[in-house]
This record gives structure tokens, sequence and C-alpha cells, in this order.
């Protein structure tokens, strides 16, 4: 089966399950391809667990959840602690290397670091951490175009802040190109 | 109708906001409602939406009058609906009676959470089929549809405010939170494309006319309140003037008869089915909304093993597709039927299969999906049969 599950997780109030919404969006209206989002939190709208999970396939997706995840993008220790340990080991691990200190769990794992919330901090608002993350997945994944990312983060985003979030989806994307060297 | 307002385009859109959209694409211009989980984006979506395009939200204050206020809404002239969760649902299942006996078109969403009673508030259910089809007391027929993805909860809006207006009862959309809160693309088509079936408008002089003598297909034309014309509309038992005639039961009789009859005898117009590879099964699987559609994985699984399984997706679960169950159940082994609940619409496929093919209940108790391989084991077990 032709199917990406990607998980990306962190606490309430990073702009998880909006990253997860742009994603998907990307993916199903910009690049003309099947995706299914789904998103679980906690009853506390700041503060507390929050994951989205994103599917995407060339076909129409039958199963809407996230099984397997081959990508895994963590944003706080807790949802460190909560998923590493069953990821799979062939998977691709991304971290904020600032909010996660990676232990035994992550031996062996292709681990990929980027001080997003640092890099968002220094372009003057870390409310666009999720989006420099976007980028950074976005240059190491391919897992849609630039442009259907930029696209889906311009309609995604509130009016005014279109140059704040393009800057931090290029500056996540530029990090990216030089850890990866591209594509992994 | 006004369509000013109505979206069109390509949209990356939970289930709950393509309802409210579908909604507002067929014309809906009414919103009672009570917030509750999983259904509250319907409710926050139709708040900001209704005075865009010209339409009326209130927030009730509970469920009871939600519904109350869709009926009286309808009866003003404006296509209206309402959405809800289990707890919400119950409240609402008086007043659903009294919107069948008026024949008061209207459209009530339940996006279905684990129950019972508050139950698990933000993870899915399939507990309410049963409380759709006779949750409110008395005997009637109901319309009951069942979407498995945001698309089809748009879509399926849409046809519920269509076959409420043509067979004037409200019209149940029966979806839950798995597909509620799933977010996929939604085409929505232009305006123009939408086909809406009109409120049937009597056409005789206000003198000559009687609000519950029905056309040939036993559906009465329905007039507005302040139109003019002389209406009862009534919870009792009434005659084709509206007026209250309880002493026996000359004036029952022909009601109940009708109300039955009017979605009966239509059938073959209100049931839409997917089948898919039912030619030469040996297994079906029958299902409907977000269960229908995690057992297409297991089914694809059970095929690469050789076993011919078939696919029968109950859209309109409600009326229940009697006949091809039956006429499904002479050619094979077994149905299987998986459901986010101890067995509910299983009963009914076990009634029409009658003993002629085994009927294997794959349940869930709710607060989340059937894994593949459940589902997989009893096709298994239904083709070994």
């Amino acid at each position: 089966m032709n199917r990406t599950e990607i998980r990306l997780s962190g606490f309430g109030g990073q702009g998880i399950i909006k990253t997860g919404y742009i994603i998907g969006e990307a993916v199903a209206i910009h690049d003309g391809k099947n995706a299914t989002f789904t998103q679980s939190y906690g009853p506390e709208s700041r503060g507390g667990a929050a994951a989205a999970q994103v599917v995407i396939s060339d076909e129409p997706i039958s199963y809407p959840h996230v099984i397997d995840p081959t990508i895994l993008v963590v944003m706080s220790q807790g949802a460190y602690n909560k998923y590493v340990p069953d990821f799979r080991k062939d998977g691709l691990l991304i971290v904020d290397e600032d909010l996660v200190e990676l232990d035994e769990a992550a031996e062996g794992l292709k681990t990929l670091s980027i001080p997003a919330t640092r890099l968002a901090e220094e372009l003057g608002r870390k409310v666009v951490a999720n989006v420099v993350m976007l980028g950074f997945l976005t240059a190491v994944t391919g897992l849609a175009s630039v442009e259907a990312m930029k696209k889906a983060v311009l309609s995604s985003v509130p009016k005014g802040t279109e140059e704040l979030n393009l800057k931090a989806f290029e500056r996540g994307y530029e990090y990216g190109q030089g850890v990866a060297g591209g594509h992994v | 109708m006004s369509r000013r307002g109505a979206l069109s385009g390509e949209f990356f859109m939970m289930g709950d906001i393509a309802c409210a959209e579908g909604a507002i694409s067929a014309g809906c211009r009414f919103f009672a409602g009570y917030p509750i989980t999983p259904a509250t984006e319907v409710a926050e979506r139709m708040s900001r939406r209704m005075p865009e395009v010209g339409g009326t939200y209130i927030q009730m204050e509970d469920e009871l009058a939600s519904m109350a206020a869709v009926l009286g809404a309808s009866w003003g002239g404006v296509k209206a609906m309402t959405a809800t969760s289990g707890p919400g649902f119950s409240l609402m299942m008086e007043n659903l009676g009294l919107g069948i006996m008026t024949e008061t078109p209207c459209v009530l969403v339940n996006v279905q959470r684990a129950g019972p009673s508050t139950g698990l508030p933000t993870l899915a259910g399939q507990g309410d089929m049963m409380q759709a089809r006779w949750g409110t007391h008395g005997l009637y027929e109901i319309i009951a549809l069942a979407p498995s993805s945001p698309q089809e909860l748009f879509d399926l809006t849409i046809r519920a405010f269509n076959l409420s207006e043509k067979y004037r009862l409200p019209v149940l959309v029966m979806t839950d939170a798995e597909v509620g809160h799933m977010t996929e693309k939604v085409v929505i088509p232009p305006p123009e494309e939408i086909e809406l079936y009109p409120r049937r408008l009597a056409t005789v002089p206000p003198e000559e006319y009687l609000p519950f003598k029905p056309d040939e297909d036993l559906v009465p034309p329905m007039v507005n309140f302040g139109q003019g014309y002389r209406i009862h509309a009534t919870g009792l038992t009434h005659d084709e003037r509206g007026y209250p005639d309880t002493a026996d039961d000359s004036a029952q009789w022909p009601l109940i008869q009708r109300l039955i009859d009017k979605i009966r005898l239509n059938k073959h117009d209100i049931i839409q089915l997917e089948e898919d590879g039912l030619e030469d099964a040996e297994v079906v699987v029958c299902s409907y909304g977000i269960a229908a559609r995690t057992a297409l994985w297991p089914m694809e699984l059970a095929r690469k093993e050789g076993i011919k399984v078939g696919l029968l997706r109950l859209i309109t679960v409600w009326p229940f597709p009697e006949e091809r169950v039956r006429e499904l159940a002479g050619k094979v082994k077994a149905f299987v039927v998986p459901e986010l609940n101890w067995g509910q619409i299983a009963l009914e496929v076990e009634r029409c299969a009658a003993g002629r093919a085994e009927v294997i209940l794959v349940p869930h108790p709710g607060g989340g999906v059937h894994k593949p391989e459940r589902v997989l084991e009893a096709i298994r077990k239904a083709a070994r049969r």
C-alpha cells in the first residue's frame, strides 16, 4: 500500500495541530494527492499534550488513523516519552533540540535536530516555531512540494502575519538543507 | 431560496465544517443548537456563517428548545437544522416526534460519541442507530443517512434537506466523532450545480386548503405560517384539517398508515447503497459510516487471501434496505457487520437474512475504530462456513 504516515507531537499552544492541517492542505489541495488529517489533544487549550496525525497516499485513504508512522516530529519531552519508545526503528525522528533531551529510546534511530523554537525567537516571535519546523520538515522529507507548503501556510495563518510566517518557513527550510543536504 | 454566500471550490475541511457548509449550500438559513463535543464545530461554523448568508443562528438554552426552535423556523418558511451528540440527541427525542407528527421538514445531525450517558465526549461511537429509529415514542418511519467522509458529510447534509422537503419529516444525519473531526479534501460544486428540492407549497386558495390532505404520493403540500392560510399543527392525532380527533382510532388509522407509507412506499427513492464486488461474493461486509470505511482495508487483505468478499455500505440506514439484504442472504454464506456498538444494525441484517445466511457481528464499544485484524478475522471465519 502506497501510504505515508506522519505524527507531529508536542503541547497545546505550539501550533502542532495547525502544522498537521497545513501539511494535509499542501498535499490534498495544492499537490493533488490524498491526505487525511486527524488530531488528538487534552482538555486544556494550552500546555496539555497535542498530537496531529497525517496520512498521505496517491490512492484513496480508507483507514484514517496513523498506525505505524515513518516520520515522527517531537516538540516536547512529554511527547518524546510517549511516542519515541514505540517508534519504528527505520523511521525518521525529528526533534526541537532545545525542548527535547534524547535518551536510549532514540538510540539507533535516524534523528534530525533543529532549534526551531530558538530560531523562531530570533525572528521575533516564538509562535512561529511550528512553521520553522514545517520548513525543516519540507527540506528533509519532501512530503509536499515547497510551493504547495507555502501556499498552505499562507492560506492558514492569520492576516498580517504572512511575511513573518514565510520567513519562518524559509529559515527552517534553509536549516534543513544545511543539516541534511537536501532530502534524506 | 437564497444561495447567497455559499462556498464553492476545493477545501481541506473538517467533517463538522463540511456539514455546516452542506447545510448552507442546501439553503439552510436557520440553526438553533446547544454546543456539545464532538458536534460543536457545526454550531461554531453556523454561528459565524449564518449572519454572513442572511440567516439566523440561535444558541438555545438546551437541546429540547433547540429542536423546538428548528420546527418553528421550518413552519416560518426557512430551512432549519440543529446538530448535537448523544446526550443532546436524547433530549431532542420528544420534539423529533412532534416534527414527525406535524410533518415538519428539517435536519437533525448527530455526531455520535461513545455512550451511554456522557460516555466518551471526544471519541466516536455508533450507539445511537436504534435510537435514531425508535428513540421518540410511538410508531413512525424515519430517514437516517450515514456519511463516512467529510465529503460525504457535505453531500449527505444536502440530501437530508432534499429528502426532508420531499417527504416532509425531520431527516437524521447519523455521523460520528471520527468523520466529524476528520479533515480531508472537500469539493463544493458551484451553487447552480447543486440540485435542491424546493418546499412543496400549496397551490389552492386558502378557503380550499386542507393542511394534512396528501397528494398522490401521500405527502401533503405545505404552507408557511403567516402566509394567509389557516393552519393548525398539533402533536395530537388529527384529521386532514389538522384538527385533533382523539375520541377513537378513526383518525389514527389513516394518519399513521400514511406517515408510515409515505416512507415505505418511496423506499426505492430514499435508499442509497454503495456496493462493491457483490456479484460473486461469498461473504458480505455490511456496514455504514466510519465502520464501513475502516473495513475496506481488511477486505483488501482478505481478497489477497483469495476470499470472495463484497461490500454493502448503507448510505441510507433508515429505512433499512430489507429487499437487498434478503436477496443477498439467498446467495452468500455470511454477512460480517462491523459497527461501533454491541449489535444494532446487525439485528436488522439478521432479521432480513432470516437464517439463510449467518450474521457475524464485529462489535466495538466506541472510543476508537475497529482494528483491521478484528474485521479480517471475522471475514475469515465467515468464509470458512
